[in-house]
């Protein structure tokens, strides 16, 4: 890959030109180390041109099947014509033998392909657990520096995806009418609180209302004993029927007008902080993490770091320089 | 010994009806088309519309662009339908239209044309195919949801059994799932899934009595497939009449055995066809057509056969001929139907069918344990099945365990004189054709009644909203000047659009077969593993399907194998428009993009995308292009830009993964 001007790039990607969020998200997925420094430069020049306020981030997760990917589609319709404009990153495994991966989000295809204010982006697992891409991170970071609202959709692997998280202001659990196993999942500390939930295929009619009414109580018991804060909405939505789908949309901004701007700031840092030691971890492996003294150290090191405002990625490329010197 | 042959044919059965499918260009070419075919002997009309009409679009509509009068004749209003049957008496005709999310609209205009000619309209006989679900899984053509496809189908079969009692209102069609690769035994579950579904629904809609319900089963009809393993076919068509004599029987209380019987039509493999060599075609074809005629308890109503060159291109008057002469040696020539069933008795074919019969009962139990066939199409189960088995299929050609002379074996040949001149071997649709349909539809909406069209679907709509049948409405449109494109348009609006499954996600190849399969997969894997070292990333394949052609089986196939060797795939279905496809390429970065076209659209649809490429600053991705392009087509694409042509005779596909691979390494420089 050619040398790339990354201020002309940053600008080209703040102008939600999509040649240059397209070239931005090459680049921020390519692996190649060299690369890879071009990728911090350019999330640190990102950086400093966003303020807090820039983006809302949503992520939505939830078991196969429910309808994630039908739900992003109609949501993002819904915000268009609120006039934001959308980012989308979608999520889908890789199969584990071949590396490959078959991807194909249909949210785009309900577009005009020459709307501007929608950008959608697949990503694979590529190996990677907790139902995220590890370009996830810096694909939100890109695509929020363009785009009102980022929709990240999760591979929907159940109880594991922890890591959306760390890359969402606001987390959505999407469940379908008659899936008693999320509840245990939230009862047991498997899946984090999520700041809503969405009951989709609502046109099943009383079963989704019964199911809702479920959740409800449960998490009502749930708040009782301490688990999860504050007032968790319950929507019943249909992707099918477009039902729900402005209540969602509501939701969403009430909750992040709820976070504040301190809120926001608080989630992102922790997110930062915590992709940059998944990060770290991937480049020097478990040894290398003991090298620069522990896991826990290293942990601490970043978040401090990060806190400080030092741009995520760039904090971790550091310890891992360190290491490579003492290493020579 | 020897008797006189008059006396002979007198005590005949009498044959079946003999087809060759026909329509291109526009109504008046297929009106003299038609007119030829009937003087030569032909018994039947089965008209192929072009798929702007089969869609629901006129052929001014953006979508419509390439596609007019390509792959049939295009019907864009009543004046169309008239045109297409100037001096053929409707009332005496037996036409079958192979029609389906537009069917009711196209029944419409036939009923208003016939009617205008002064037919009465009970008498008309003839079939609209009228089967959705074997569009969600195969053909591509749907418009609605499943739901509303399904009261629509319910609306004809009403409407038809009241009015038009010799009409066939649904063609159950499991022609098109062997094409999408289904086993005998899984056609035969998922037809008669379809007709269960069917049946249930006009049950349950309740404009028909019970005691209808063996006029409503004795006009349902069957349109199935014959492939070249003809022995297996001959039994599954005895296992089709076996299973449906009980299902008619048992589920929907059909007493009259005659109201049983299992009528179908066909059209024998053109899948197995091959562009190689392409005269051992005329063989295969004939062994096809001998599984659906020998066995006179099972023999079809009618059989169309196709054209050997058709793996080639569009098929002339003289190729389509060739294909009725065979038929015609079959019934006239040989002694075939002076006998009775030469099988019956046989414990080889028996035992087969018993097997088929018993196969078939399993999956459809299995389906309709997961809720139904409409819930299995939508959760894309039934169309997973389909990708895996003609996965398989190809595989097994790819690494010779099933011959297929001319192309994995006795590969050799003698210069063919057939195809020499091999531009001059199929016909091609003047381009001039579009523009001038253009024209005239522009023309027929200028010279009509606006406050009638209005009006008519203003009723169109309020009956469709009010779930009253959509026939009396549709005619009333048809007379008072609506095209197609504002019937589907109105329709679309009350009742949605739909995208089906690919099936391609949830699907998972075989294990290659045999030790050298598996070692070329292996050395792809590894060649894809290292291009992703110096890409920095996976190597990501956008495999398009440009236009309204929805013959999606190749390019499903791509994708399923280019993610097993490694890379990242990503396929949007079918009917996508130019500038889907080069949004979904920009935006999601793809090193490759692979376009399929089977509809003969090429021409227009590929040069568009290479420029919309080029203008949106992606012009380095090579495109390459699969489907049925003939020669001269392919060089001039080449010469555009496309960076490779495959055709049906590139069969291997470990070789047109490799090539892909390299086009990826070497746009990355």
């Amino acid at each position: 890959m050619a040398e790339v001007d990354i201020e002309a790039l940053a600008r080209g990607v703040r102008a939600a030109d999509k040649s240059f969020v397209s070239r931005a998200l090459n680049l921020i997925e390519n692996r190649r180390p060299d690369i890879e420094r071009q990728m911090a430069e350019l999330l640190a020049v990102l950086a400093r041109g966003a303020t807090e306020s820039h983006g809302h981030r949503v992520g939505l997760t939830g078991p196969p099947g429910v309808g994630k990917s039908s739900l992003v589609a109609v949501l993002a319709r819904e915000l268009r014509e609120r006039g934001k404009s959308v980012g989308v990153v979608a999520v889908d495994p890789s199969s584990m033998r071949s590396g490959g991966a078959l991807l194909g989000d249909r949210a785009r295809m309900a577009f005009d392909p020459q709307d501007q204010g929608l950008f959608v982006r697949s990503l694979a697992t590529q190996g990677a657990l907790g139902g995220l891409a590890h370009a996830t991170h810096a694909a939100v970071e890109v695509l929020a520096a363009a785009y009102d609202v980022v929709l990240v959709e999760t591979v929907g692997v159940g109880q594991t995806e922890i890591a959306v998280t760390h890359v969402a202001d606001t987390v959505v659990l999407v469940v379908q009418p008659g899936s008693g196993d999320v509840l245990q999942f939230l009862k047991a500390g498997v899946m984090e609180i999520p700041d809503l939930l969405v009951v989709n295929k609502a046109d099943h009619g009383a079963t989704a209302s019964r199911a809702a009414s479920d959740l409800k109580s449960a998490l009502s018991t749930l708040r009782q004993v301490g688990a999860g804060d504050g007032d968790l909405d319950v929507i019943l939505t249909s992707a099918r029927d477009r039902q729900g789908v402005d209540k969602l949309a509501d939701a969403l901004a009430r909750h992040r007008e709820l976070l504040g701007e301190l809120g926001v700031a608080q989630r992102r840092s922790a997110g930062h902080a915590a992709w940059s030691v998944d990060w770290l971890a991937r480049r020097v492996g478990t040894l290398g993490l003991e090298a620069l003294g522990g896991s826990a150290e290293t942990t601490a090191l970043l978040a401090a770091a990060v806190r400080r405002g030092q741009p995520a990625l760039s904090a971790a490329q550091g310890l891992a320089d360190k290491l490579a010197i003492a290493l020579r | 010994m020897s008797k006189s042959p008059v006396r002979e044919a007198s005590k005949k059965e009498r044959p079946w009806i003999m087809r060759t499918y026909a329509g291109h260009s526009t109504a008046t070419a297929s009106n003299e088309l038609f007119r030829m075919n009937l003087a030569k002997g032909q018994t039947g009309l089965s008209v192929a519309f072009d798929l702007p009409t089969q869609t629901g679009y006129d052929s001014d509509h953006v979508l419509a662009r390439g596609e007019v009068g390509k792959v049939g004749v295009p019907i864009s209003h009543i004046g169309d339908m008239r045109a297409l049957f100037d001096q053929i008496p409707i009332e005496k005709m037996n036409t079958s239209m192979t029609i389906n999310a537009t069917a009711p609209w196209l029944l419409a205009l036939y009923i208003a044309a016939a009617e205008e000619q002064g037919a009465d309209i009970s008498k008309l006989s003839g079939t609209t195919q009228n089967d959705l679900m074997k569009e969600y899984l195969s053909r591509g053509t749907y418009i609605f949801p499943p739901a509303a496809s399904l009261k629509l189908t319910t609306d004809v079969i009403s409407y038809t059994v009241k009015n038009v009692p010799s009409w066939n209102p649904m063609n159950v069609c499991s022609y098109h799932l062997q094409e999408a690769g289904a086993t005998p035994s899984q056609e035969l579950a998922y037809a008669l899934l379809t007709a269960m579904t069917i049946l249930d629904s006009v049950k349950a809609a309740g404009e028909l009595k019970q005691e209808d319900m063996g006029a409503v089963v004795e006009r349902i009809s069957f349109f199935v497939n014959a492939g070249i393993r003809f022995v297996d076919e001959m039994c599954k068509m005895r296992a089709f009449v076996r299973l449906w004599d009980e299902i008619t029987k048992e589920r929907y209380g059909v007493a009259d055995p005659k109201q049983r019987r299992f009528r179908y039509g066909v059209q024998v493999n053109s899948l197995g066809l091959t562009e190689q060599q392409p005269e051992n075609n005329i063989m295969r074809i004939v062994l096809e057509m001998l599984a659906v005629t020998l066995s006179k308890g099972a023999r079809a109503r009618a059989v169309q056969l196709p054209a050997w060159n058709e793996a080639l291109g569009l098929p002339r008057p003289w190729d389509q001929q060739l294909s009725l002469r065979t038929q015609q040696i079959l019934a006239f020539e040989s002694d075939l139907l002076e006998h009775g069933d030469i099988f019956d008795g046989s414990v080889v074919v028996q035992k087969r069918v018993d097997e088929l019969c018993e196969e078939a009962k399993r999956e459809i139990e299995d389906i309709n344990g997961r809720g139904g066939a409409v819930a299995a199409v939508e959760a894309g189960i039934i169309k997973q099945r389909l990708v895996e088995s003609n996965a398989a299929r190809l595989s097994a050609i790819e690494s010779g365990t099933q011959i297929v002379i001319g192309i994995n074996a006795f590969t050799e040949t003698a210069p063919s004189p057939l195809t020499e001149n091999l531009d001059g071997a199929i016909m091609v649709v003047d381009p001039k054709v579009e523009a001038a349909q253009i024209e005239s539809i522009k023309a027929w909406r200028a010279g009509r009644d606006a406050s009638a069209v209005k009006k008519a679907l203003d009723d169109l709509r309020k009956a469709v909203q009010s779930g009253q049948n959509v026939m009396p409405p549709s005619i009333a449109a048809a007379k008072a000047g609506v095209t197609t494109g504002e019937w589907a348009g109105a329709l679309r609006e009350t009742l949605g659009e739909y995208r089906a499954p690919t099936g391609v996600a949830s699907a998972t190849l075989s294990q290659a077969r045999g030790p050298k399969a598996a070692e070329e997969v292996e050395r792809l894997r590894a060649r894809l593993g290292s291009l992703e070292k110096k890409l920095g990333r996976r190597p990501r394949l956008l495999v398009g399907k440009p236009g309204l052609d929805g013959h999606s089986n190749g390019a499903e196939q791509i994708a399923l194998k280019a993610r097993d060797v490694g890379f990242e795939v990503i396929y949007e279905g079918i009917r996508v428009t130019p500038e889907q496809i080069v949004a979904s390429a920009l935006e999601e970065g793809v090193n490759v993009i692979g376009l399929s076209i089977l509809s003969g659209s090429h021409l227009e649809l590929v040069p568009d995308v290479l420029a919309r490429l080029k203008a949106a600053g992606i012009g380095n991705v090579p495109v390459v292009l699969g489907g049925i392009i003939p020669d001269s087509d392919g060089k001039r694409l080449i010469e555009q830009g496309v960076a490779r042509v495959y055709t049906p005779k590139n069969f291997e596909l470990n070789a047109i993964m490799a090539d892909l691979a390299d086009l990826a390494e070497r746009a990355a420089g």
